[in-house]
């Protein structure tokens, strides 16, 4: 039976272990970020999903340059003809003769783009808006986040026809309208997880090393806030697609001959009778789109478990 | 006697992203009537685990084997309707925070009305003397305006007797206590230590306390079972663990308290290492990397030594008076010298 | 006799809080902190012992200048920082750190633990360079029991203790000569309490540092501190010495902590029934009691108690009670 003494101090061999071990190279960490892409991963829907999104880029970025026609082109030989492998025209064409696959592909650059875009413009805007507001609290903040409810309690549809209307249709007017919009909602998540975060230990912790707020939230608010954040960008995309599309529909979105998916939908609503691919093939494509990023972005969520999280 | 609960070979299974992790490795326990258990362990342990498969009351990847005999029934088979009876009237289980065991948005008077007429088909103005009484016997004052009160009304003390008085409505022959005076003062512990005490006195309810604080243990057990990754490395009684412990972690446990008793100038004696890691356990005795005893012989699964008052040890230490489970056989001597003469199992051999 | 690192003097911290409903509505008063006065020497260790509601806590932030206070002066090697602005004592962090109670959630959990070693050093010498820093940071692991090759770990990958221990270290980097630990053991099990505060203890005496240890377990504090401050609802009870504090407490509700304490040994366990050596509940801090904040709680009680607050005073043996009958009773453990 070992004495006292002997048996506080750790046992040779783990004495050895120590010695041992402090010669050994740096060990990897594992990111949270990792763990998340790897529960991710294992997410059915959202992999397929994915698949699916980086074909369709694939898709719409290259496809128009292979296909032996533009979307501009009219092929008065077969106008408003059906689906067909020897025409060439596998998606049919509409009423003067334009290719549905290549208009939709070129379609899809347009839709996609303004998604992406928009969603970046709120995302710029909205997280930093959240965070100075929920960081310093007090006055700033309740003065920022009524700014932010008058300016949700205003019309958006009513508020871009105006812009349309007195600025014309401009695709960059188009990105903005629609970011100026959805960075309230980021605004308003960032703000609140803000402060949550605030009140987190490790924040207090900074406080007390003597951090800068900057560095603070540069260093301990945002890469936390990353993982809702990011969420959100995945479901605002399609939402803001949906939103073009609308447009679109309405006839203020993209000018001819630039043509988005809502476009398309809207000109094969028109010819849905006796045409119905001219609707189908743009729809489907766009339904597809917000599946995929539907999909998406609840396998994120799951994978950015809050457990892993604060 | 037949025990009251009779839990033989309990295995808990989790499944994880990173594979299947075993809180609990085959565990026999064995409860008297009126009896006081305690289950000792730190985390990963398994204590908590063990109690909530008995009860049915594990997460959704989890998973029980065994058999949990309750007065002969085995809970494991019992259908989920079955267990609800059981639950409450014949068992009750009260959870370590108070804050988060009670519902915020009822009062109490609801909340324990309820259960009484749930359980014991009384109705409702019965319930409720049955209610306020109770809340007495825990000495709440003025139980009768209190019990319309919310939880958040009251002090944390005094939501946990809040939550033994619902565990004890149904005057239960088993009451399972989750680590109950971690969240609380230690005024607050002495408190519920003796209400323990009486409540005990009183009626001949057994209890199993879930803890890591072994002076609760000290205070109100008869019987003691020590846990380590998923295992039992020790059990006996009180007297026994803690005047004559054997397993090098509990020596190890005792030792690394502080203890107002004591002189207070030496240092702690403190256990090396970390707690275990279930998907990273070392071979053969799960505690060897952190034992000062440990040598070669540990790397094989160490044997359980038995007596016949239920005095266990898992280790290659022999334990006095115990003799070696039948059909166990020591594992050698690092230098092949003899092992102890204590090692002759009946039936076995000499290693 | 030196003089001290740490002058408290009547330090008082309150938070407003809104009652009642719509119509009634109330802004009362919470007195977290009530008028708390101490001092520190160098490489001394004061235990600030109380229950949930003491202000123990509030108590520790508000030295370090993370809550404002109300009322009283922190002096700090004799400058007084409840004066200074946030910019001068941003720039005073470096000489007083604090270690929280749950290891986990103080730190980030996106960063390494290299980082988080780190980050004291990145605010106070941006200017050092990163050959030097991560020497430093290696240096501090080993120092606090941690390998060094594990400077690219994320906290989830440690254990809880391994958490501490970098928390520890974090506290440590820019060589501060006051350390307020905030019940740095209370979250761990018990083996491993154990090995934090023989680390604590040597950590001290190798860097001669004044330790503030802020906890409710008794027997832990008793085991690690010089002198020993008893908090109750935000008001100090007394301070004394450690060794005749749990020998012989001054103050009522000393006595009731101590004797309310388990002690894990059955034998004696049975012997001494844990008395009610205080009756009822701790008060709401909304109604809190006249004269002595104590008194409706104490077993010593006189006419007097209801009706005048006793001060805090010295005693002959040096310790300070705040009690009317500290000369008459004698509350000796047995």
């Amino acid at each position: 039976m070992t004495t006292d003494a002997e048996q506080r101090t750790a046992d040779p061999s783990v004495e050895d272990a120590f010695t041992a071990a402090l010669a050994e190279k740096d060990e990897r960490g594992r990111s949270l970020w990792i763990d998340a892409w790897h529960r991710l991963l294992k997410n059915r829907a959202a992999v397929v999903s994915g698949v699916i999104m980086l074909l369709m880029l694939l898709a719409v970025l290259i496809g128009p340059m292979l296909l032996p026609w533009e979307g501009d082109f009219t092929d008065w030989d077969h106008t408003s003809s059906p689906p067909s492998l020897e025409t060439g025209h596998w998606f049919g064409t509409d009423a003067v003769g334009r290719d549905i696959l290549v208009r939709t592909l070129e379609g899809g650059r347009i839709s996609l783009l303004v998604g992406l875009v928009a969603t970046l413009v709120s995302l710029a805007i909205g997280v930093t808006y959240g965070a100075v507001s929920g960081y310093y609290g007090g006055l700033t903040d309740r003065i920022m986040m009524r700014a932010v409810d008058i300016v949700y309690a205003l019309p958006f549809m009513f508020l871009v026809i105006l812009l349309m209307v007195v600025f014309g249709r401009n695709i960059i007017l188009i990105f903005v309208a629609i970011g100026a919009v959805n960075w309230l909602d980021m605004a308003r998540i960032v703000r609140g997880q803000t402060l949550s975060l605030k009140s987190m230990e490790f924040v207090e912790a900074a406080r007390a090393c003597g951090v800068s707020h900057q560095a603070i939230i540069r260093r301990h608010i945002i890469p936390n806030l990353l993982g809702v954040v990011m969420v959100y960008v995945t479901l605002t995309i399609p939402q803001v697609i949906l939103v073009e599309s609308f447009l679109s529909f309405l006839g203020l979105g993209v000018q001819e001959p630039m043509s988005s998916w809502g476009a398309l939908v809207a000109d094969g609503a028109q010819d849905m009778e006796y045409a119905p691919w001219t609707l189908f093939f743009p729809a489907a494509f766009l339904t597809v789109t917000l599946y995929c990023f539907n999909y998406i972005g609840d396998g994120m969520r799951d994978a950015l478990d809050p457990k892993d999280r604060l | 006697m037949k025990p009251l609960l009779d839990i033989r070979g309990l295995v808990v299974e989790f499944d994880t992203p990173e594979g299947v992790v075993k809180a609990v490795n085959g565990l026999d326990v064995r409860l008297a009537e009126g009896e006081t258990l305690a289950i000792v362990g730190e985390s990963g342990a398994g204590k908590t685990q063990l109690m909530l498969a008995v009860m049915g009351l594990l997460a959704e990847n989890g998973h029980a084997h065994g058999e949990a005999l309750y007065r002969g029934r085995d809970l494991m088979q019992m259908s989920p309707q079955e267990l609800n009876r059981i639950r409450g009237s014949d068992i009750a289980m009260i959870f370590q925070d108070p804050m988060t065991s009670l519902n915020p948005y009822l009062t109490i008077e609801t909340q324990m009305v309820e259960v009484v007429m749930h359980h014991q088909g009384l109705k409702r103005d019965e319930a409720r003397a049955h209610a306020v009484e109770m809340l007495r016997a825990v000495r709440i004052p003025d139980p009768e305006e209190r019990i319309r009160q919310y939880p958040h009304e009251y002090s944390g003390g005094m939501r946990q007797r809040v939550m033994i008085a619902m565990g004890l409505l149904c005057e239960p022959d088993l009451l399972i206590a989750d680590e109950p005076s971690t969240a609380l003062d230690v005024t607050v512990q002495a408190q519920i230590t003796e209400l323990v005490r009486e409540l005990r006195e009183r009626t001949s309810m057994a209890i199993v306390i879930i803890t890591h604080d072994l002076a609760v243990v000290a205070e109100l057990s008869d019987r003691v079972i020590v846990m380590y990754a998923g295992e039992i490395v020790e059990a006996g009684s009180a007297e026994d663990i803690f005047y004559r412990p054997q397993h090098p972690y509990t020596r190890g446990l005792l030792a690394s308290v502080a203890r107002l008793d004591k002189a207070s100038d030496d240092e702690l004696h403190a256990i090396p290492g970390n707690p275990p890691n279930l998907q990273d356990l070392p071979t053969g005795c799960h505690f060897r990397d952190r034992c000062g005893q440990a040598t070669e012989r540990c790397k094989r699964p160490p044997p359980l030594w038995l007596d016949d008052t239920g005095r266990l040890s898992r280790c290659v230490l022999p334990m006095a008076g115990g003799r070696l489970q039948a059909g166990q056989i020591l594992p050698p001597e690092p230098d092949g010298a003899a092992a102890d003469e204590d090692a002759a199992a009946p039936g076995g051999e000499d290693a | 006799m030196s003089k001290p690192v740490l002058r408290v003097q009547d330090l008082a911290v309150s938070f407003r809080s809104h009652t009642g409903g719509l119509l009634h509505r109330q802004e009362r008063e919470i007195r977290a902190v009530d008028g708390i006065s101490f001092e520190l020497f160098a490489g001394e260790t004061l235990g600030i012992v109380g229950e949930s509601g003491s202000g123990k806590s509030t108590l520790a932030r508000a030295i370090l200048g993370l809550v404002k206070p109300n009322r009283g002066r922190v002096m700090w090697l004799g400058e007084n920082l409840t004066a200074l602005d946030d910019e001068s004592m941003r720039q005073r962090r470096n000489e007083m750190q604090i270690v929280f109670q749950d290891p986990v959630a103080s730190l980030n959990p996106r960063m390494t633990a290299g980082d988080i070693i780190a980050e004291p050093l990145w605010t106070f010498y941006p200017n050092m360079d990163r050959v030097q820093v991560d020497e430093r940071t290696r240096g501090m692991m080993k120092m606090v029991g941690l390998l060094p090759n594990q400077i690219n770990r994320y906290p989830h990958e440690f254990s809880g203790g391994q958490c501490q221990r970098i928390g520890i270290a974090r506290s440590l980097v820019l060589n501060p000569r006051l350390i307020i630990c905030d019940e740095p053991v209370s979250s761990l099990d018990v083996s491993i309490q154990a090995q934090i505060i023989n680390l604590l203890q040597d950590l001290q005496r190798k860097l001669g540092l004044a330790l503030i240890f802020v906890a409710h377990d008794l027997s832990v504090v008793r085991h690690i501190s010089d002198r020993v401050l008893v908090m109750y609802m935000g008001q100090a009870m007394e301070v004394s010495a450690k060794t005749a504090l749990y020998r012989r407490p001054l103050h009522p509700y000393t006595n009731a902590l101590i004797k309310s304490v388990p002690v894990p040994d059955p034998r004696l366990a049975a012997a001494a029934r844990r008395e009610s050596w205080l009756t009822g509940d701790m008060p709401s801090p909304f109604d809190r009691p006249r004269g002595c904040i104590f008194h409706d709680r104490c077993p010593f009680r006189v006419r007097r108690c209801a009706a005048d607050v006793p001060a805090l005073r010295r005693m002959e043996s040096g310790d300070w009670v705040a009690c009317h009958r500290a000369e008459e009773l004698d509350l000796t453990v047995r």
